[in-house]
């Protein structure tokens, strides 16, 4: 590798194939695992359905009830900002989307290159913002692990990288370019061995406990 | 243009020789300045040092190549002052122009390399088989390329690589690289070598890199690639003028499409344009007609390493160049496999666990402490 276009290269070729076979086979033993694994069989009567309440607890748990929001605004509106524009920057960029239909043929219409460029930029903000919280905040502060830190690191990378290639702030571009896929490809790597599992779970368990409520016939 | 010393006139005499007016030769100079990214205040100086330049002597060397950038070079111009810098300085080697052939045409180079040891250019097109390859993989009088290039850069004052085989080594060197093709750059460690990649490259950034070095006495700034900054310091995107339709998100799905009626961005085509360095945008070509671009085709990347093995000619410049849903697929089923066994594994010590309990009464605890 003598120079940015050959890392470059590397990264869109043998560094993403390796990613993505890691990111792959380790979700895929993570979520297989979780759902093998099963749970005791329940003996007793069921009250009430599971579907039902499962499916409306993924959308109640999303939606931070007005006690939550009065106890910690921040979280809230920060945690939502910046995942709703990473998730704009990383699904409707036209770039992500022409990756994407390269992999599973399917396509979608693209916003806009300014509206995921502010989105971005929103976002970028919001995740700085989140990273100061935690660094001062007396109880975030304490709970904080290592692990908190190089996830948050890995998702700031990414979207600083895709914002610096976007607006061409490093010079050669390839550099940049790489070095946003390198970066990628690091939070693919990362994503079934830490809490960005939640990516996947997160949806998963929130079922489960609407089902489990929704059965024994309490609110959920 | 057989074994042609090198005569003791200047560039400005030749030029007037020709006929080429004081008028004209002052704007070539201030167009030489702009395309260098020069002030213009730089243009007198460039004639007045061109005017007083010595032909220098050049060799032009053709190894692994298609003569593409030689037709580039004479063909798109004709004919121009830009043609005539060519002609004025003094080419005494060039298989495809040289009027000599056979053991005349070596002798040509031979005696250019003794009488102007030191000094002389030398410009080559074309990958080399490198030194560990079979060296009949490419021969000119029975000469390796390798063992050719060695004994003319040997004495040379600098080398030029022109066109992308030279420069990356091209086409030649795209995998499976069945003869070891290796550009200019891997092989020339103790000259200065200058890259004019491109295929072809633009005919004014040859002209434009002599020019320079006639007017001061060296090479131009160079990126990391040894390209001269003034051609290759911005990509072809940055300059795109359907640069606007990437900004607003329009873009061209098919090459039939509205989107590419109305000259839409061809990014999804698979434009190259955005890790592309070359003055394709700005300069354009046949006398700055159009490019590649302007007539609705991609930029396929040709002035940049590897653009043969950097993935589809028509894949957006996002695209892994190698990987497929299948790759995906199947390393999700292994996964998947994997995470079942795990499953099983863990099930079945829990199984175990509960026949081999042993229960242990609080009185038993107790007679422990």
């Amino acid at each position: 590798m003598s120079g940015s276009m050959e890392f470059l290269l590397w990264t869109k070729g043998p560094m993403f194939n390796i990613a993505i076979a890691i990111f792959a086979i380790g979700l895929l033993v993570r979520i297989a695992e979780i759902f093998m694994l099963g749970r005791a069989k329940n003996f007793a009567e069921a009250r009430a359905g599971e579907w039902g309440p499962g499916l409306r607890t993924m959308v109640t748990r999303t939606v931070a009830d007005p006690g939550t929001f009065q106890r910690a605004p921040f979280n809230v509106v920060v945690g939502w900002v910046w995942h709703i524009g990473f998730l704009m920057a990383l699904l409707l960029f036209l770039p992500h989307i022409a990756l994407i239909e390269s992999l599973t043929g399917l396509s979608w219409p693209a916003l806009p290159n300014p509206v995921i460029s502010l989105v971005t930029s929103v976002t970028l903000v919001a995740l700085i913002a989140t990273l100061v919280h935690r660094m001062t905040h007396p109880v975030k502060k304490r709970i904080s692990t290592v692990e908190d830190y190089v996830v948050w690191a890995v998702v700031f990378a990414v979207v600083l990288t895709g914002w610096l290639a976007y607006y061409r702030l490093v010079n050669p571009y390839p550099l940049v370019l790489g070095m946003h896929i390198l970066s990628a490809e690091i939070m693919l790597i990362l994503l079934p061995f830490t809490k960005l599992t939640h990516i996947f779970t997160t949806f998963i368990a929130r079922w489960y406990n609407g089902a489990a409520f929704g059965r024994k016939g309490v609110q959920s | 243009m057989a074994a042609r010393k090198p005569t003791e006139k200047t560039l400005g005499e030749s030029l007037r020789e020709r006929g080429v007016s004081r008028r004209g030769f002052l704007k070539f100079c201030a167009a030489t300045a702009s395309m260098m990214a020069l002030p213009p205040s730089m243009a007198p100086a460039i004639a007045a040092a061109l005017e007083k330049a010595k032909r220098p002597s050049v060799i032009w060397l053709s190894f692994q190549e298609c003569t593409g950038c030689t037709e580039s070079l004479t063909r798109s111009h004709a004919p121009t002052l830009e043609d005539l810098i060519l002609d004025v300085i003094s080419l005494d080697y060039h298989h495809t122009l040289q009027a000599a052939a056979g053991d005349a045409a070596e002798h040509a180079r031979e005696q250019a390399m003794a009488a102007n040891a030191g000094e002389y250019l030398v410009i080559v097109d074309g990958s080399i088989p490198g030194p560990d390859s079979n060296p009949g993989f490419s021969t000119v009088a029975g000469h390796s390329n390798y063992a050719m290039l060695m004994e003319t850069v040997e004495n040379a004052a600098a080398v030029i690589a022109v066109g992308t085989c030279a420069t990356f080594g091209g086409l030649p060197a795209a995998n499976p690289n069945p003869t070891g093709a290796m550009s200019v750059m891997d092989l020339v460690k103790n000259k200065p070598v200058i890259n004019v990649s491109g295929c072809p490259p633009i005919p004014m950034v040859i002209t434009g890199v002599i020019a320079h070095y006639l007017t001061f006495g060296r090479l131009p700034e160079l990126d990391a690639y040894n390209r001269p900054m003034a051609f290759f310091g911005q990509s072809i995107h940055d300059r795109c003028y359907r640069r606007p339709f990437y900004d607003k998100g329009l873009f061209a799905k098919t090459f039939d499409d509205e989107g590419a009626r109305l000259g839409w961005c061809l990014y999804e085509l698979g434009c190259k344009g955005p890790t592309t360095y070359n003055a394709c945008a700005t300069m354009r070509w046949n006398d700055g007609t159009s490019w590649p671009v302007e007539a609705g085709h991609p930029c396929l990347g040709c002035s940049e390493p590897k653009f043969w093995d950097a993935g589809g000619f028509y894949n957006a410049v996002s695209v892994p160049t190698s990987a497929s849903g299948m790759n995906v697929l199947a390393a999700g089923a292994a996964g998947a496999v994997v995470g079942g066994a795990v499953a099983a594994l863990a099930k079945k010590q829990t199984k175990t666990a509960v026949t081999h309990r042993q229960p242990v009464t609080v009185e038993e605890l107790e007679a422990k402490l």
